[in-house]
């Protein structure tokens, strides 16, 4: 099961992704993404938490490559464990998110840095 | 069989027609009478056709009220009201017109004097019969065998005691009145039989009174006119209606029961609100009850319940709580009160007044239980609490409020109980139907995505001269979607792909299906391996869901040019043992899953790579079925052991190395039924 929570800081959304994303939970990460690019333009996905991603959860990523270039918003992940990191790139998804390490550089991204 | 219609009017016309021959022969006598003293044969037939009257107006009204199928018994008192209202009008008129011309010369004429008073006669015949017919439906309103009989004997004899008039001249005769009195009794026995009064709400029992009571007036007054017709004009009848024992015995009988019921009803009003409640409470009950056949959701029987509950107690507000499954309250229903006044009740009970009312079911938690306690509100005085419970979980709470101390009798708890246990255990079916049916359908879709799943798994492998091949995929419990084929492309080259669909169940094994067919018909065109994935990508694109895409790995094995071309497309690295080098190392070219970019941006991500292969050369193509295959302590295989196991099973066949990943994956998870399929393909060259 997965717990989301966000928090608003100056213009920036963060997205906490908590547990496990499999192919029941991915619904909810689906809602809380389409429900912040709805309304920010500067979001980042802290996944400092996540355990696990299936290829649900990452379906719902990438379901968003096209609306985050089409409404200009910019989308940060951040704090991956190695194992979900890797996950990411033997799909190739992390040339086309920004993944990085740190909240900061996370924040930077958004910001334009 | 004629219709009821025209029936009706068959009779109609018969009783017209008998009526103006019992008119008609009425004259003649009166005509012999006045001028010789003979024509005893048309009185005869005069009182005959009265009798014959009798009889078509009984069968006129026996199609007419006694067969109808619908029994309104406000109708019924209705109909009778006024066909009783017209004979009323007519027979006053005649009065009137009677007195009016009581010293005038025509006042005295026999023959109009006969006519008016065989108006009369016909009128109130018609109307005797017709409340005879009505009350006939009133006292067989719940028919026994006994009952009908009887009623039988009394109909029959009516009729029959006719034949008794020709014997009478003056008067009815001394057995006439032994037969009256009989029918009097029997009369007196069946009209105890009132139980339509009961069906009755309260209106429709003053309504039903006041016909009666006119019906009744009616009555006496005809009687009245049949008596003393012409007496102020002396004026001597040709015969007595009245004497016609079947008439006497109508106006008996039908002013007894008019009594009875009169007096029955007017006993019946203040408990007659009992008797409505009892129907209300069945009919909810009912409805309750039978909230699955109608396809009511769960919302709606607990709205039932409430209702019902609140009518049943006569309360004056309640609410109901909603409970989730960790029994934490989500929604409350409210019914005249609201989520204020409900926080005002439950401040004011009166902790030293809460009687716990005594649960059939035992529970361990007291607190739970259903109680009845007084209220220091300024509205409501005493309030009563029921918990729902489906097998000793609590889903709802109903409290109702009545603005009374000590507002809730023995008999109203008692049925508020099976009350809330009909909307548990309806609640409780709903439930168990809709997992039943959900159940249904999950297994129905993993039965076709097996099939499909089946179907995928190629019947061959192809391979050449160069290299042999051996493969091994299994699908899990929960079907996913791997895939994997071969193709032999030519004389020198075989293609071999792999691939693996995100997401599980029908959707994935459908769009592997998709993948089969894709890769069927692009790998008979002689692509590069590059070509074949965008083009690849691109089918793809129109058939995917929005958040699917497929990795695969892509192989053209060519044994003229003896190298390896291939394409990684977001799969999983091919393990590569090189028998040169002697090492083994993953294939990690660069690559995106297909699916991910749906338009032509997609091909700049597509990276190809050769090898050129020698003899011993391994290839390991596998899902992420077996590097994510967990053990006990949720530790996964990883790449690493796989990377192992081959390096130290180079040697052996193709064969042999996809037997030993299998025992090797199945040893560490120790068991063979893994959560996520598995598939294998090793090529190893010759």
């Amino acid at each position: 099961m997965v717990e989301i929570k966000n928090s608003l800081e100056n213009d920036i959304f963060t997205i906490y992704v908590i547990g496990e994303v499999d192919a029941s939970s991915s619904i909810y990460l689906d809602e809380s993404i389409s429900d912040a690019t709805s309304k920010h333009k500067k979001i980042i996905v802290n996944c400092k938490q996540l355990e696990y991603i299936s290829s649900a959860g990452l379906g719902v990523f990438m379901s968003y490559i096209n609306d985050l270039e089409e409404q200009g918003i910019k989308l940060v992940i951040y704090g991956l464990s190695d194992k979900v990191r890797h996950v990411f790139q033997i799909l190739g998804l992390d040339q086309l998110l920004k993944i990085t390490d740190s909240e900061e550089e996370a924040k930077g991204i958004v910001n334009g840095v | 069989m004629p219709s009821q219609k025209n029936i009706l009017r068959f009779f109609s016309i018969l009783g017209i027609f008998s009526w103006l021959i019992m008119l008609g022969s009425g004259y003649l006598y009166r005509f012999g009478q006045l001028h010789t003293a003979s024509g005893e044969t048309y009185l005869f037939f005069s009182k005959a056709f009265l009798l014959v009257f009798i009889v078509i107006i009984y069968f006129f009204y026996r199609q007419n009220i006694g067969n109808q199928e619908s029994l309104n018994i406000i109708d019924l008192l209705w109909k009778v009201f006024v066909t009783g209202l017209i004979a009323t009008i007519v027979s006053l008129s005649s009065n009137f017109l009677l007195n009016a011309l009581k010293d005038h010369e025509h006042g005295r004429n026999p023959y109009f004097l006969d006519t008016l008073y065989f108006i009369n006669v016909g009128l109130i015949i018609t109307f005797l019969i017709a409340t005879f017919t009505v009350w006939k439906r009133l006292i067989l309103y719940q028919k026994s065998k006994w009952l009908i009989r009887t009623w039988n004997v009394f109909e029959y004899g009516l009729l029959g005691s006719a034949l008794i008039f020709f014997t009478s001249v003056e008067s009815i005769s001394s057995f006439g009145l032994v037969v009256l009195g009989l029918f009097a009794v029997l009369g007196i026995v069946l009209s105890v039989n009132l139980k339509w009064v009961a069906y009755l709400n309260f209106k429709q029992k003053w309504k039903s009174i006041l016909l009666i009571i006119l019906i009744s007036l009616y009555i006496i007054y005809f009687y009245f006119i049949l008596d003393t017709f012409g007496q102020d004009n002396g004026f001597t009848l040709l015969f007595s209606a009245l004497n016609v024992i079947t008439i006497r015995a109508l106006y008996i009988f039908i002013l007894i029961y008019c009594v009875f019921s009169i007096l029955v009803i007017l006993f019946n009003l203040p408990t007659s609100s009992v008797f409505e409640q009892k129907l209300v409470e069945v009919i909810n009950f009912q409805k309750l009850s039978q909230s699955r056949n109608t396809g009511q959701s769960e919302e709606q029987v607990y709205e039932i319940l409430i209702d019902s509950a609140v009518s049943v107690a006569v309360a004056n507000a309640a609410w109901l709580d909603i409970m989730n499954e960790e029994e934490k309250v989500i929604k409350t229903l409210y019914l005249r009160t609201n989520k204020v006044e409900k926080k005002g009740v439950l401040n004011s009970i009166k902790s030293n007044k809460v009687k716990y009312v005594q649960s059939s079911v035992p529970s361990r938690n007291k607190t739970k239980d259903r109680f009845i306690a007084e209220l220091k509100h300024e509205v409501y005085k005493s309030i009563f609490v029921i918990p729902l419970y489906i097998q000793e979980k609590q889903i709802a709470t109903l409290a109702l409020l009545k603005d009374v101390n000590d507002g809730f009798s023995k008999e109203m708890i008692e049925i508020l109980r099976t009350f809330i246990n009909q909307a548990s255990i309806s609640i409780e079916n709903y439930r168990l139907m809709e997992e039943a049916i959900i159940n249904e359908r999950y297994k129905e879709e993993l039965k076709i995505a097996k099939r499909v799943q089946d179907s995928l798994i190629p019947k061959k492998l192809y391979t050449n001269d160069d290299f042999e091949i051996s493969a091994f995929s299994k699908a899990a419990a929960e079907v996913g979607g791997d895939y994997f084929d071969t193709y032999k492309m030519d004389k020198n080259r075989v293609a071999i792909i792999v691939g693996d669909v995100s997401g599980k169940g029908t959707s994935a094994a459908f769009h592997m299906s998709q993948m089969k067919g894709i890769f069927q018909s692009l790998v008979q065109l002689n692509l590069s391996a590059r070509d074949f994935i965008i083009k690849a990508n691109n089918a793809l694109s129109n058939c995917l869901d929005r958040t699917s895409f497929i990795t695969t790995t892509y192989f053209i094995i060519d044994s003229q040019r003896k190298k390896f071309e291939f394409s990684r497309a977001g799969h999983c690295p091919t393990l590569y043992f090189s028998a040169k080098e002697k090492n083994v190392s993953f294939l990690e070219d660069n690559g995106l899953g297909l699916g991910i970019l749906r338009d032509d941006q997609f091909d700049d991500f597509v990276d190809v790579n050769e090898i050129k292969y020698n003899p011993g050369d391994i290839l390991l193509l596998y899902t992420d079925g077996i590097t994510e295959a967990k053990n006990s302590n949720n530790e996964e295989f990883g790449y690493d052991r796989l990377k192992q196991f081959l390096e130290k099973n180079a040697y052996y066949s193709a064969e042999y190395i996809k037997e030993g990943i299998l025992k090797t994956v199945y040893d560490f998870c120790e068991s063979s039924n893994l959560e996520d399929d598995i598939t294998t393909l090793i090529v190893k060259v010759k």
